[in-house]
């Protein structure tokens, strides 16, 4: 057991920590913010080709890395750290994890090997506040040459600017839990309707995705009968969310202690009294303890995509991580405002930025409460489940 | 990072939970779970022959170099063994003071005469520890110590006087170590000396504290005169505060995994009753156990952390920093939580006078859990103060 990075994964993190205070400075993050498009084109271009982070985790035979989670998460912290505004998550913690579970070899081949040059990729399944696999409400019909799909998608990150979209659907009359299956949609096909919704966090674009009937090949086809596929896509997805609002939670932390540590009133710093250290206190607790849920969740993500003896853990793992990280990157935001008082409520500091993030996330891939409804099936509906302390073997 | 424990370590803990199989019955049987905090009361003799039994088997030190009498597992083999401690329902541990401060404390800054002489009867499981540290007007404010040591020139024997409080199993301890004044003159955490005290003496005087349980786990302890051997000083005078410190560092946490196991138990009885009386079906009363059933989760993972050592980060052990503050309000929130769920059948006792039943006593005991081993406003001033390099507030006029 050794619970801590190695070497390589701490050069790894503060490689990606150095390159983020350069290109995604508070500035480059209202520019970026402010467009439909949500991101600096040059900027992506330069992290796929000088940094390689689309292709961390991704396999060695479609192009990639062949590292782990561990190492990815290691870059999705610092990432949420800058509140980097980048097609990152969407392409590869969704759509790549998407080709990467569900693809066939040709497809892992052609598709990743797209995202690792550069294309963007996204995944859209619910059209509801719901976030698990019932929420899927397109549906696909067979036909002699293909299939035939209809429906709508809502909360599609980045779906408005994405090369391709991995879409869920169920065979019509079908069930989720049965009838499943994945395809992956270029941009340009026809029938496909796509519209952004411009949102309150401005930091990641959204957008509604419709399929009017979008003739498809088998060549589209990702995987039937995937609802089992699908629920890992999401925990994958669901972690690296967790990671970035881990470090987004570190980040109003560092920013608030900063500050108060500066802010003199009663000519004192105003970090000197309890008042402000007991909750900037609250604020670290609440992101050690994200950050110790989002490492054994990456390690658990790994066990899963290299078959290790506690694959089975990852639902849990990821439902754990996101009901805290949820709340504590929230709690510690709305903590960091305050502590800035005055100008803690102006647009032209940081900390409503982080705010507006720390819900928007907290809301993606299911709330606090969706997790731990989810968690507590496991404990108290599901006799066959271990209440037992994991013990790691 | 790798979860995984070795080949050779999941042997271990084979040995281990065959070996607890093996012995935890007979007289032992009625000891299991019993006798952690909130009943540390419970079967102090058939505990201290556990000890002994635990000692035969050469389970007792088990973190100790060999050359002391330890068994010098490795990290990963004390968690293997606490966790398979717990898991096993071995009562709570009589010894642990001694073990897990004395010795080490003893072993860090002792005499090759004080570790001959005490090491030997802790290993054995035949002589036990309490700690003389907080005093009434020393809780908090750890330093403000009152307890003097002076030195009796005619027997060159030191002389303790004062009182120490919330001094847990003091009736049931051969020896004390206690924090006390060698310089009458000097204040706050100067010329304090760290000494080993002989409880059955005349000089000292044991009252228990009475508890909000019913219960008395803690006392206090009356020093009147009482006499220290002079080679029983750890340390110079004047030294005691720097050796009292050193003690606080060896806990590195091995054993929070075995409390965790504990906590765990707690849990499972939480959920049993749960699901006995239909709460299980009650969606605030989920989301709580939820709660609950997470944040024990990620305790396990801080610790595993704390545990790795933070390897090549080389800055301060933030996860160690905020350990007791998150442990112990969890647990105090398990307690409420053990309350709501039982609802109004809560209040009904196990019987008269004021007996309690777990869960109850769960409940009520947890409440020191926030205030014991640093408050949860002092732990905070502490991860302010070291983690986040806020300033200290100013000191009161008194000192």
């Amino acid at each position: 057991m050794e619970f801590a990075f190695t070497e390589e994964q701490i050069m790894i993190r503060d490689t990606a920590s150095a390159f983020l205070a350069e290109v995604s400075d508070s500035a480059a993050v209202r520019e970026a913010m402010a467009g439909d498009q949500g991101y600096d084109q040059a900027l992506w271009s330069r992290i796929c080709e000088e940094m390689f982070w689309q292709a961390i985790h991704l396999p060695e035979s479609s192009g990639g890395m062949g590292l782990g989670y561990v190492e990815l998460v290691a870059v999705l912290e610092q990432m949420g750290k800058s509140l980097l505004c980048s097609p990152f998550f969407a392409t590869v913690c969704q759509g790549a994890n998407a080709i990467l579970i569900a693809g066939n070899e040709q497809q892992k081949q052609h598709y990743l090997g797209e995202i690792v040059g550069g294309k963007t990729a996204t995944l859209a399944y619910t059209n509801s506040l719901n976030w698990d696999l019932n929420a899927v409400d397109a549906s696909y019909e067979q036909t002699a040459d293909g299939y035939v799909l209809n429906g709508s998608y809502r909360y599609v990150i980045d779906g408005h600017t994405a090369d391709y979209i991995v879409v869920a659907a169920t065979k019509a009359g079908g069930d989720a839990q049965t009838d499943m299956a994945l395809f992956i949609i270029e941009s340009a096909q026809a029938g496909l309707e796509r519209e952004w919704l411009p949102t309150l966090d401005q930091t990641r674009k959204q957008a509604a995705v419709h399929l009017n009937n979008v003739r498809l090949t088998t060549d589209n086809l990702l995987a039937e009968s995937a609802a089992t596929k699908l629920q890992q896509i999401i925990d994958l997805a669901t972690i690296a969310l967790a990671a970035e609002q881990m470090g987004g939670s570190q980040q109003v932390l560092d920013m608030a202690v900063e500050y108060t540590k500066e802010r003199e009133q009663f000519g004192r710093k105003i970090a000197s009294f309890q008042a402000i250290k007991h909750k900037a206190a609250d604020m670290m607790c609440r992101a050690e303890v994200a950050r110790s849920s989002v490492y054994y969740a990456a390690c658990i993500a790994d066990e899963m995509l290299t078959s290790g003896s506690l694959a089975g853990e990852l639902t849990e793992a990821a439902s754990i991580a996101k009901a805290y990280c949820s709340e504590s990157y929230f709690k510690n935001a709305g903590e960091c405002i305050q502590m800035f008082g005055g100008v803690g409520f102006t647009w032209e500091y940081d900390p409503h930025l982080y705010f507006k993030r720390a819900k928007a996330s907290e809301h993606l891939l299911g709330n606090p409460s969706f997790h731990r409804e989810k968690l507590v099936k496991l404990l108290l509906d599901d006799n066959t489940s271990s209440l037992e302390l994991g013990v790691a073997s | 990072m790798k979860l995984s424990f070795s080949p050779e370590d999941e042997q271990f803990r084979k040995e281990v939970a065959a070996w607890f199989a093996d012995n935890l019955v007979g007289e032992f049987e009625k000891l299991k779970f019993r006798g952690g905090p909130g009943d540390e009361h419970s079967y102090p003799e058939e505990r201290k022959r556990w000890e002994q039994k635990l000692a035969e088997g050469g389970w007792t030190c088990v973190g100790w170099p060999e050359k002391y009498g330890g068994r010098g597992l490795s990290i990963e083999q004390q968690v293997i063994f606490f966790e398979e401690y717990a898991r096993a329902g071995a009562p709570g541990r009589m010894g642990h003071i001694g073990e897990g401060l004395t010795g080490p404390t003893l072993i860090a800054f002792g005499t090759e005469k004080q570790k001959q002489k005490y090491l030997p009867g802790i290993v054995s499981g035949k002589e036990y520890w309490c700690q003389g540290y907080s005093e009434p007007s020393a809780g908090s404010d750890l330093a403000n110590v009152k307890t003097k040591a002076r030195l009796d020139e005619a027997t060159g024997k030191w002389l303790i006087t004062g009182q120490k409080v919330w001094t847990s199993l003091a009736h049931e301890s051969d020896y004390c170590f206690v924090i006390a004044r060698t310089d009458p003159t000097s204040s706050a955490h100067k010329g304090l000396g760290f000494f080993l005290i002989k409880m059955d003496q005349p000089g000292i005087t044991v009252r228990p504290i009475e508890q909000l349980t019913g219960t008395a786990e803690f006392n206090e302890v009356f020093f009147d005169e009482a006499v220290c051997e002079a080679d029983d000083i750890v340390g110079q005078p004047g030294e005691g505060w720097k050796v009292a410190m050193g003690l606080l560092g060896f806990e590195r946490g091995v054993s929070t995994l075995g409390q965790q196991m504990q906590f765990q138990n707690e849990l499972n009885e939480v959920i049993k009753a749960a699901k006995k009386n239909g709460t299980a079906s009650d969606p605030v009363i989920r989301q709580r156990i939820a709660d609950a059933h997470l944040g024990l989760k990620i305790m396990r993972y801080n610790s595993m952390r704390m545990l790795s050592g933070n390897a090549g980060d080389g800055a301060l052990q933030k996860e160690a920093l905020i350990y007791k503050l998150y442990w112990a309000s969890w647990h105090r929130d398990l307690g409420e939580l053990a309350m709501d769920v039982l609802g109004a059948e809560a209040e009904i006792l196990a019987g008269a006078p004021y007996e309690l039943t777990a869960l109850q006593s769960l409940y009520l005991f947890v409440r020191s859990d926030t205030i014991y081993g640093g408050t949860n406003q002092i732990q905070r001033n502490i991860i302010a103060e070291r983690g986040l390099d806020m300033p200290r507030e100013p000191k009161g006029s008194g000192r």
